[in-house]
């Protein structure tokens, strides 16, 4: 239980509706979307200007309370998961004024609070666009994207979150304002603190606002859907696609127990004989995009495609990126826990990673669903289980870390786009050094001296 | 008040439902609630994870939880949205009933739903002099939208504009009913519904219209009682049961193929509410079950049943002439109970395409939730007039004279709605639109 002066002075700043402090409200903040130990917090707050959230996270630091601050709370990797000692939850939903979009100079201005597809909706219905679309997009914040530098499925072509953040504007432990990066093209001034915040959690430091940058729509796009009766083929059809030099704007795998979840979930007429599947997009001037749509379809064809089939109307291309974007929801069904993992590897390493996953599934004697951005090596091993099952449990704890081994062997990294925060913390040490862990202590040490700042994620501690 | 080790061994029932949930919290996306306070508890991942927490015996607070349990819609938008397949809806009313059970009712619930519905005459009787002494008490105030409000400033009806209870229920006009099939050769029970009965009687005065006019047989049998779904909602399994037992025995099954309602609510409550319920309710009755379960399968909405089974299609050649030049413009507001429980969205639209004299524009959102939710509007109406706000300012956005909606809790709110902000457009039922015609030919 907090001191009730701290409360009171909380309540002075965000009003006394914005704070909760019944033991039923806090427990609806003790999760996200990552499988981790719950951790109720002491109190949770909803400020609903600027002002006062500068002035919470200055009460915070005064008094030496961990703050996590927490958007939609979707994220995979725990890292809106709050601490166990009078742990404070800042809520950002209610910062949700997207405060300019600029047409002639091409950028935004948001609050942290901002969901992503209204934001994405917001920029289209001006003709510009914002690429990046997290699977949580309908619900997730810009500030929890940017502070776990959110991917999605056009990374291959249009990068993710940190590609599109022009700069900050953020509180520091102290509650003092720090601006960072421009709304020019171009900045050189200062050190890039935009790029040392961006994916960094809310270990070091509370966004106010977000200077985002946009591009223009693409004209014109086309979809295909390439069906290989061998999985190896259909993972080398992508390494030699990006060999061709052809960048498409989405290059999704499936394999054929997802392929089969799938099509028993949502009827899109997949074909479930199918080993796997490649999801293929490509966006730009039309001229090029039909160029490039026939490049990849010889390529498809050489590499062993028995079929492809070319969307040929908008109503055919939503049928298949609805297919793709119900594959988690279909796994989901399945079974009651779904360990989403998203180890990442260099793309031409695509073959050789698909054949792990089956390796390890079969060892651990495991269901593992595998899709997702092979364009940019960014897999989704999912793996489906019951929690409750302490046994099976076991075995699912060793699969990721044997999933993480055979990604770092390849020269890849342990998300590409979850985040570490709790889940993958432990492991970070194998992809970096000893000394990696330590120079980022002694950064958060030195900008968070009473470590309040999002304890315990990425660098644990 | 039992101990929380009690309650924990009875919330086990749902552990396997409770752990369909993976926290991913897409439903925030669809919340009418959520979109409102922003407060996790109001969302269906909250209140999963509170239900899970007594499981759990994380923490001590069942009255925390039935609280925020009861603080929902049950629109189902959750349900319909949810990745993992969640039966949302299902836990909560179970939960609410085991909830109830421990807690017992509040005092004034236990009045209404005991007292009063559980007893189908009586509720009867006391609608009957609410109509007769309403004029006392309340005055007209919007002419098209046919609302009311209070004359002098009361605690119950606040600043509600409400539709009166109609000066003759339909069971009074028509008591009962039993006709033969002409060549639909199709005969159908109809289930009135209360709302219905005693507040939009012209409404059932369609439904009869239309199955007579295509020639579908007809069995109403006297003294219905309500569905049921307030007791549900309530966690007041006792009611429930009564109301339940009541109804199966007014319907002899072998008089009908097909049970019509023109209620969404009815509708969803007798297809998926009584099958689930009658388990947790009916003490392992599994004579009990099995009847539910057959009038469950032959209950259709309105609409549905005129566009599937009889085969209306929209324009229907030789029905209606065009009298009305241009076509009065109209816009369609999806119940929640009828999208997203039942999945019927296009077959209300063919109803309203039907006649001539009515040119449908859509709405922007038109399956997002009014806001009403029953008993949810009497005890957070300030919440459920600022959703019902949002649905109005989409509705006179249309241009349109008049919103059609198959249920009529619905149509109460958004007459609310329309009313207080002075507009003029009329709230009407599909099947009064489609019936509209039929008397001019």
């Amino acid at each position: 239980m907090l001191d009730p002066a701290l409360i009171k002075e909380f309540k002075n700043i965000v009003g006394a509706e914005n704070v909760f402090t019944d033991d039923a409200d806090l427990l609806t903040y003790s999760y996200d979307a990552a499988v981790v130990k719950p951790v109720v917090p002491a109190l949770v707050i909803r400020p609903k200007t600027s002002e006062a959230l500068g002035r919470s996270v200055k009460v915070c630091g005064e008094n030496g309370l961990p703050l996590t601050v927490r958007g939609a709370g979707t994220n995979l990797s725990g890292g809106t998961v709050p601490t166990a000692r009078e742990g404070v939850v800042i809520l950002t939903n209610g910062l949700k004024r997207i405060l300019e979009i600029n047409e002639a100079d091409m950028y935004a201005v948001v609050q942290p609070g901002v969901v992503t597809a209204q934001f994405a909706a917001a920029a289209q219905a001006k003709g510009l666009f914002y690429p990046p679309d997290p699977g949580s997009q309908a619900v997730s914040t810009l500030g929890g994207n940017v502070a776990e530098n959110a991917g999605g499925l056009r990374g291959l072509k249009y990068g993710v979150t940190s590609d599109y953040v022009m700069g900050l504007k953020f509180f520091d432990t102290n509650g003092e304002i720090v601006k960072t990066g421009a709304k020019t093209v171009k900045c050189a001034t200062g050190y890039n603190l935009t790029g040392l915040l961006v994916g960094s959690e809310g270990t070091l430091g509370v966004f106010d606002e977000i200077t985002l940058k946009l591009i223009p729509l693409p004209a014109h796009r086309k979809a295909m859907v390439a069906v290989f009766n061998q999985i190896i083929k259909a993972s080398e059809a992508v390494a030699a696609i990006i060999a061709a030099r052809i960048i498409p704007c989405t290059l999704e795998f499936m394999d054929n127990f997802t392929i089969r979840a799938v099509e028993s979930y949502s009827r899109v007429g997949l074909p479930t004989d199918a080993s796997a599947l490649l999801l293929i997009e490509v966006d730009g001037h039309p001229a090029m995009v039909e160029e490039d749509a026939i490049k990849v379809e010889e390529i498809c064809r050489q590499q062993g495609a028995t079929d492809i089939r070319v969307a040929k109307d908008d109503a055919e291309r939503d049928k298949v990126w609805t297919a793709r974007r119900s594959a988690l929801s279909a796994l989901a069904k399945l079974k009651p826990t779904l360990v989403l993992e998203d180890a990442t590897v260099p793309r031409s390493r695509i073959p050789e990673m698909v054949q792990a996953m089956q390796d390890i599934a079969a060892k651990y004697r495991l269901e593992i669903g595998t899709f997702g951005h092979a364009g940019d090596g960014n897999l989704h091993p999912t793996i489906l289980t019951d929690k409750r099952n302490t046994e099976e449990w076991e075995r699912v704890e060793a699969a990721i870390a044997a999933i993480f081994d055979e990604a770092l062997a390849m020269g890849g990294t342990l998300s590409g786009e979850h985040g570490t925060g709790i889940a993958k913390s432990c492991f970070l040490e194998k992809e970096t050094s000893p000394a990696t862990i330590l120079y980022s202590r002694a950064v958060k040490a030195a900008l968070d001296p009473r470590n309040i700042l999002n304890p315990g994620k990425i660098i644990g501690g | 008040m039992s101990d929380m080790k009690a309650l924990a061994q009875l919330m086990k029932e749902l552990e396997d439902q409770l752990v369909v949930c993976m926290r991913c919290g897409m439903c925030q996306s669809v919340c009418p609630l959520y979109d409102q306070t922003g407060r996790e508890s109001d969302v269906a991942r909250g209140k999963l994870a509170l239900l899970d927490g007594l499981m759990h015996e994380m923490f001590r607070d069942p009255e925390g939880v039935y609280e925020r349990l009861n603080k929902c819609l049950l629109c189902g938008s959750c349900a319909a949205n949810c990745p993992s397949g969640v039966s949302v809806l299902e836990i909560f009313m179970k939960a609410r009933a085991i909830l109830t059970g421990y807690m017992d009712l509040p005092p004034a619930k236990k009045l209404v739903l005991r007292g009063m519905l559980a007893h189908p005459e009586l509720f009867d009787r006391m609608a009957e002099w609410g109509a007769r002494f309403q004029k006392i008490f309340t005055r007209p105030v919007n002419a098209v939208v046919g609302t009311s409000c209070a004359r002098v400033i009361s605690p119950l009806l606040g600043r509600r504009h409400f539709k009166n209870l109609a000066e003759t229920p339909f069971h009074k006009m028509v008591p009962a009913l039993k006709t033969r099939p002409g060549k639909s050769g199709v005969r159908a029970a109809f289930y009135v519904g209360c709302l219905i009965d005693k507040i939009f009687p012209h409404i059932a005065q369609a439904v009869i219209d239309v199955l007579t006019h295509h020639e579908v047989g007809i069995v109403l049998p006297e003294n219905q009682a309500c569905c049921g779904i307030p007791a549900v909602s309530s966690g007041d399994m006792k009611t429930f049961r009564s109301l339940l037992e009541h109804n199966l025995n007014r319907f002899n099954p072998g008089e009908f193929d097909y049970l019509v309602t023109a209620c969404a609510t009815c509708t969803s409550t007798i297809k998926e509410v009584w099958p689930v319920m009658t388990e947790a309710a009916g003490n392992g009755d599994k004579g009990l079950l099995q009847r539910v379960e057959k009038f469950a399968e032959k209950t259709m909405d309105i609409n549905a049943f005129m566009v599937n089974i009889i085969g209306l299609a929209s324009p229907t050649p030789g029905i209606g002439d065009n009298t009305k030049n241009p076509p009065e413009v109209i816009t369609y507001h999806d119940p929640c109970h009828l999208k997203k429980a039942l999945g019927i969205s296009v077959e209300p639209r063919t109803m309203i395409k039907a006649n001539p004299n009515y040119r449908l524009k859509e709405m922007t959102s038109s399956d997002w939730c009014c806001g009403m939710g029953g008993s949810f509007n009497l005890q957070y109406y300030g919440i459920s007039s600022t959703i019902g706000r949002q649905k109005r300012d989409n509705i006179v956005a249309t241009g349109c004279s008049s919103v059609a909606t198959g249920c009529p809790a619905c149509m109460l709110q958004i007459a609310d709605a329309l009313s207080r902000a002075g507009d003029h457009v009329a709230v009407r039922h599909p099947v009064e639109i489609y019936a509209e015609q039929l008397k001019r030919t």
